[in-house]
């Protein structure tokens, strides 16, 4: 009973935090408001049994990426400026594109057959020791293959922030 | 705590490919809104994030460690793509003193 009603909680915050990503108007607002959306689906990971990705979540977007973020609306002092919006009729369309959009998907979803046979409940499967021992004997590669990815972007993050000419 | 986490038990599927769609729809919606670069880059994490919440509910779904360790690799790239991106951001802000992305239009038609 206790897990329906912390599932029903996460939803609504992430779904509520999410939307008012798009409604402040002040940029620190939206990255605020965006930390409170990944804290609720760190949440979720939690009622998930995934405990590591929970952690990582915390640890990478509520607090790596959004510091960035925090960096950047800082370093432009973006919160002086008056957002301009885009006129009414793109602004009513793309509401009613996501909308189809998201017709679509549920639609199709609802079509396909999600049920599938469950045994028993591995409550295991998230932890460290479980998924290091998968990460490092069947993606090995791809793992290594990210360690170039991180290099090359701290690279052309550096070539992008120096200033030229001057 | 026995009671917490056997949520698998109790919530069907359905719900969390209802809760990602919606999320992922909310992220689409402000991509096509926005005007200002930062905002377009945190909806586009909130799609990120949606599509992980879906492949960690499906992979304990299915007792598959492997869609947690997809999981991982999805965060990787975009902790690598926000930086990047932001980066970027800086930059334009730097030539237009704006970051509103309908001044760079100069590649559209």
């Amino acid at each position: 009973m206790l897990t329906e009603y912390l599932f029903y909680f996460f939803s609504v915050l992430a779904v509520f935090a999410s939307i008012m990503v798009l409604m402040s108007r002040k940029p620190i607002h939206s990255v605020l408001y965006l930390t409170l959306a990944f804290l609720a689906i760190a949440g979720h990971f939690i009622l998930l049994n995934a405990q590591f990705i929970a952690i990582v979540n915390v640890i990478v977007y509520a607090g790596a990426i959004m510091v960035l973020f925090l960096f950047t609306v800082m370093l432009l002092n973006l919160n002086l400026a008056v957002e301009q919006k885009k006129t009414a009729i793109i602004r009513i369309t793309a509401v009613l594109a996501a909308g189809l959009l998201f017709l679509t998907i549920t639609g199709a979803s609802k079509k396909m057959d999600l049920t599938f046979k469950q045994e028993e409940v591995l409550t295991q499967i998230g932890l460290v020791k479980n998924l290091g021992k998968i990460l490092f004997r069947d993606f090995r590669l791809p793992f290594e293959v990210s360690g170039i990815l991180f290099l090359s972007a701290m690279v052309g993050t550096v070539m992008l922030g120096k200033k030229t000419g001057d | 705590m026995q009671e917490i986490t056997q949520t698998v038990t109790t919530i069907p599927i359905q719900h969390y490919v209802l809760l990602c769609t919606l999320l992922f729809v909310i992220g689409v919606a402000g991509v096509l809104i926005k005007r200002n670069a930062l905002v377009i880059f945190m909806s586009i994490e909130i799609m990120l994030n949606s599509i992980n919440l879906l492949l960690v509910a499906f992979s304990v779904y299915h007792n598959d460690p492997a869609g947690q360790v997809f999981v991982f690799f999805v965060m990787i790239v975009a902790a690598a793509e926000v930086a990047v991106g932001l980066a970027l951001v800086v930059m334009v802000y730097r030539h237009t003193h704006s970051i509103d992305i309908d001044f760079l239009n100069r590649l559209k038609w």
